[in-house]
């Protein structure tokens, strides 16, 4: 009798339960993904004010030439990663700072809770709702804006939404407020998993603050500055509520602050361009896989050389 | 003569005395911190003072205004704001739910059953996960309009069912907590395999259930990328949508009061839920990354 019900296979409900998921997955995210690259090679879109479907007609890689032709989207496409590095490097090195502060022994400080705390917090909020907080409080009329001329601080010709350097500086200011925190607790959580008696014998044999963190916790904090690199780039190139909000949808002066998914927003719902919304979205998503790929085999260059040192004197020997 | 030698190795850092280096640290940690608490505060203050206040400048006490904007925004003509919030908050609980419950489900069954197939569909899912979801969803839009269907919210919730990063952190717990006796001893009791999932899994990772619940509802409750393609109807915009297209048009034609009030709205609710479960939330942001 046991022998027997020891035999019932379960594992056909692994095929019931993944089933949903996987369904979704295909419906949802993949098939249109892959239809994407499919039909950016055909004109495919709509003229006359939206009424006459142009196409799908074979064009091979007419698209990609008109997308690099125009120049718009390496614009744009520069406009976003000026405005993804200007949040990006402030904000790895004020995060790994103050991992290492709220995880240093020597420090002791206290109210690293209550720190934490606020400084997670931003990166729930609404960004989109973030934004237009801070046109309030930056624009021509806004309280802050008023506020640093009243106290002499800014000119009173000075603009933090008429010029381009201000307005791609608060872009980035919102973003990094949104993601230090939430950076600083992922570097802690690196920090903290490595082990102390390596710290610990590193100071016995004499290593000071610097040797110890640039000799042990940088090079075992890789991993994890990988992830929030990677991450971090992942959701830089998709930018889109802050700066549609704070530049009111426009682009900032001159459309320098006009990031690619603006861009592409922008050919979906008001000009109708499947086709360059298509091939964009293509090249956007080939970049960040190719960067995250590059970034990979940058930070594991040691364990790579390693890889194929090993296989260099595994092809000896068999010689 | 031991202790010179080791002053001389001493870096910039360690000559500083501690006080001085502690007092530095906080001075930047008050700063953050200030700067913070200062956008949440003046959104609350200028949330309850009325628009010739506002334009005046900044105050450190609450106006009286709280109640008049409140009802100003909720009711101000073709903005919607009440049902925005009423679909807002549908669209996140139902996305939450759904994401939350068939991600553990895939977790369970991958981390469970040995069924042919299960190493290719786990590994397929942890590489999908780096692929933006935003360009994934580029192309959804695309074929929507083709077949000229929007307007719907089930575009938006369905595809919570299937989502990458909520499995790994679900397939993470139910390895570190699921013991497989208990399993075992509910198939002894005849319970079927759909009903030891809902019925015995779902108690045992309730923890990891209601931290992803609350990440989901606030990733749903804050998107405005995918929505704000999908949906045009203007009683159909979520939250996001509407602040956006307010957003869009000049503030100079809009009472202040009110359009704080309408920011207020949209942040307060996962400013709460936040504090409320901050520690269990800045845990779950750890668990996703720490590969085990």
């Amino acid at each position: 009798m046991s022998k027997k019900r020891k035999k019932i296979n379960y594992n056909k409900w692994g095929y019931y339960f993944v089933a949903p998921f996987v369904l979704v997955y295909v419906i949802f995210s993949l098939i249109p993904l892959l239809s994407t690259f499919y039909y950016s090679f055909f004109e495919y879109y709509y003229a006359q004010g939206g009424f006459v479907q142009v196409g799908p007609n074979f064009i091979g890689f007419g698209n990609y030439v008109k997308l690099f032709s125009q120049g718009l989207f390496m614009k744009y496409l520069g406009n976003t990663i000026i405005l993804w590095l200007i949040s990006f490097i402030p904000q790895i090195i004020i995060s790994l700072l103050m991992a290492l502060w709220f995880t240093s022994f020597r420090l002791k400080l206290k109210g690293t809770t209550f720190f934490k705390t606020i400084m997670y917090m931003p990166n729930l909020v609404m960004a989109a709702a973030f934004s237009m907080l801070f046109v309030q409080l930056f624009s021509n009329t806004g309280g802050l804006t008023t506020l640093l001329m009243d106290m002499g601080i800014i000119p009173e010709t000075f603009s933090f939404v008429d010029k381009v350097w201000p307005t791609r500086f608060l872009i980035a200011a919102m973003n990094f407020l949104m993601w230090f925190g939430n950076t600083t607790i992922l570097l802690m959580a690196g920090i903290m998993g490595i082990d102390d008696t390596l710290i610990e014998s590193a100071s016995v044999d004499g290593a000071n603050s610097r040797q110890t963190f640039t000799k042990i916790t940088l090079p075992l904090l890789k991993p994890i500055l990988l992830f929030v690199l990677v991450t971090s780039l992942v959701g830089g190139v998709q930018l889109y509520d802050i700066p549609y909000v704070f530049t009111k949808g426009t682009g900032g002066p001159n459309g320098s602050s006009q990031t690619v998914m603006m861009y592409i927003s922008g050919l979906l719902r008001t000009s109708k361009q499947y086709d360059m919304a298509g091939t964009a979205s293509v090249i956007l998503f080939l970049f960040t896989t190719v960067i995250s790929i590059f970034f990979f085999l940058v930070m594991n260059r040691d364990e790579i050389d390693d890889y194929k040192e090993e296989r260099r004197i595994k092809k000896e020997m068999k010689k | 003569m031991n202790k010179s030698a080791v002053l001389k190795k001493m870096s910039l850092v360690d000559k500083l005395p501690l006080y001085f280096l502690r007092f530095f640290i906080y001075l930047i940690l008050i700063i953050f911190s200030g700067i913070i608490i200062f956008l949440f505060y003046t959104l609350f203050v200028n949330a309850s003072r009325p628009h010739i206040d506002i334009s005046k400048g900044f105050s450190i006490l609450p106006g009286k205004f709280f109640g008049r904007n409140f009802m100003k925004i909720i009711t101000q003509e073709n903005l919607f704001v009440l049902e925005g919030i009423i679909n807002s908050l549908f669209i996140g609980l139902v996305s939450a739910t759904l994401t939350t419950y068939f991600s553990a489900l895939t977790a369970y069954a991958i981390h469970l059953y040995q069924f042919k197939g299960r190493r290719f569909i786990h590994l397929a899912i942890l590489a999908v996960m780096m692929i933006p979801s935003q360009i994934a969803g580029i192309g959804l839009v695309t074929i929507l309009y083709s077949i000229g269907f929007v307007n719907n919210y089930w575009v938006i919730i369905i595809p919570a069912i299937a989502s990458p990063a909520t499995f790994f952190y679900m397939k993470q717990y139910i390895q570190s907590v699921l013991p497989y006796e208990i399993i075992e001893a509910a198939r002894v009791d005849g319970s079927s395999e759909f009903r030891t999932f809902n019925q015995l899994v779902l108690p045992i990772i309730r923890p990891a259930l209601s931290v992803q619940f609350i990440f989901a509802f606030v990733a749903s409750w804050n998107n405005l990328f995918i929505p704000s393609l999908i949906i045009q109807d203007g009683k159909k915009r979520t939250l996001p949508i509407i602040i956006a297209q307010l957003g869009v048009s000049d503030p100079k034609n809009f009472d202040q009061g009110a359009r704080f009030m309408l920011m207020f709205l949209a942040i307060i609710p996962t400013v709460i839920i936040y504090l409320i479960f901050s520690k269990y939330i800045i845990k779950g942001t750890t668990a996703g990354s720490v590969k085990g």
